[in-house]
């Protein structure tokens, strides 16, 4: 079965059989290997993937090419590709997690056999969406060190005495509170309008950090689960919000449409909890097929047995 | 002021990308690489560029309604 050691399957997505783009629409696609991309079909499913060399995509090597941020970059545009190529078809995506490879067909057809229940539902659920993200940002002095606001506390050489001092170190204190709160809440009242037009909603953890780039704190980091026929209503809602915000001192990001990443692995909005596959390290492959899936909050952690025969 | 990058829409921020295919995604065991101990490495080692990908920082809030 493992006989050809040369190559692996990179897997990107699962759809539909029947939807499943022919292999017309994946002439000129390439993937992560600037390989062909073609279907797996098996029980009404297909797989997306793409014959990659054992070389750059066995376990070790792809554990050190996902560290180099480069490499790690060139993959996650190169899936992100594909992902849009199958959704432009019109067919109704399972984007897969980043770098999930597999032997061979068997094992790729194993894995649509002991995930079908699981798979199907997600399709059923998800057919007709597509995701869109929006981000809130705090520009205003709160998303700075508080040392911005008015004479600022770190500026004691502008006071003229102790008491002073204190006393605008509590006033800037207390204004950059206040600001930071104000800006909570326009987030906050932004997420609940925006989840009134969703079918479902999920919360990433504010981005910070070299990646995200100096576009003040992040206070809303969001994906929505939006009907197509939808789109205009959101988008527009949005772009009213952008509109009207900026005296609550926040600036908005849409990005969009996506392929339902945010949703594909989760069996309902707000879902969060512990991992079934975190107790049991070994026995849950069997108790795993059938349930609502719930490995979205915990990122990635099938159980060791998953998929296994 | 629309127009001054109050909203960027469909800028693909490698940071958004990945956020949706390290922590998004349906997640199957494949056959041989990045079994639990593996994705977590990854995530450890990344979490500093995108601490987005990391769980454990929690959303500022509890999901409506949940």
């Amino acid at each position: 079965m493992n006989a050809n050691h040369e190559e692996l399957l990179y897997a990107y997505a699962v759809t539909r059989d029947a939807g499943a783009p022919g292999a017309d629409d994946l002439e000129t696609l390439t993937g992560v290997a600037g390989e062909p991309v073609r279907a797996v079909r098996h029980l009404g499913l297909a797989t997306l993937v793409g014959p990659v060399p054992a070389a750059g995509f066995g376990e070790a090597a792809l554990h050190a090419s996902l560290e180099d941020i480069a490499c790690l970059e060139k993959a996650a545009r190169a899936h992100q590709r594909v992902i849009d190529a199958v959704t432009a078809t019109g067919a109704c995506v399972l984007p897969m997690r980043l770098a999930t490879v597999y032997h061979d067909e068997a094992g790729v057809r194993r894995m649509l056999a002991n995930r079908h229940a699981q798979l199907g539902a997600a399709l059923d659920r998800l057919d007709g969406c597509v995701e869109w993200g929006v981000k809130v940002h705090a520009s205003g002095s709160a998303a700075q060190a508080p040392a911005a606001t008015g004479a600022g506390p770190r500026a004691p050489r502008a006071a003229v005495s102790g008491r002073d001092y204190l006393r605008r170190r509590a006033a800037a204190r207390h204004a950059h509170e206040e600001e930071a709160r104000r800006e909570d809440e326009a987030a906050r009242g932004i997420h609940a309008v925006l989840t009134a037009l969703a079918e479902q909603t999920r919360l990433y953890p504010p981005q910070h950090g070299p990646l995200a780039g100096p576009s003040g704190r992040n206070i809303l980091n969001a994906a929505y689960l939006v009907r197509r026929e939808g789109g205009d209503r959101f988008t527009s809602a949005v772009a009213g919000f952008a509109d009207l915000v900026p005296e609550d001192g926040v600036r908005l990001e849409l990005t969009g449409p996506w392929a339902p990443y945010s949703f594909a692995g989760q069996a309902t909005s707000g879902q969060t909890g512990t991992d079934q596959a975190t107790s049991g390290q070994t026995a849950t492959g069997q108790t795993a097929t059938g349930q609502p899936t719930r490995a979205q909050p915990t990122l990635g952690r099938p159980a060791p047995g998953e998929d296994v025969p | 002021m629309t127009g001054d990058g109050l909203i960027a829409q469909r800028r693909l921020s490698l940071v958004d990308l990945l956020d949706r295919l390290l922590a998004g995604g349906v997640v199957v065991a494949g056959d041989l690489t990045l079994r639990i101990a593996d994705v977590d490495l990854v995530r450890i080692d990344l979490h500093a560029l995108i601490s987005s990908i990391d769980d454990r920082v929690p959303a500022p809030w509890e999901e409506a309604g949940a």
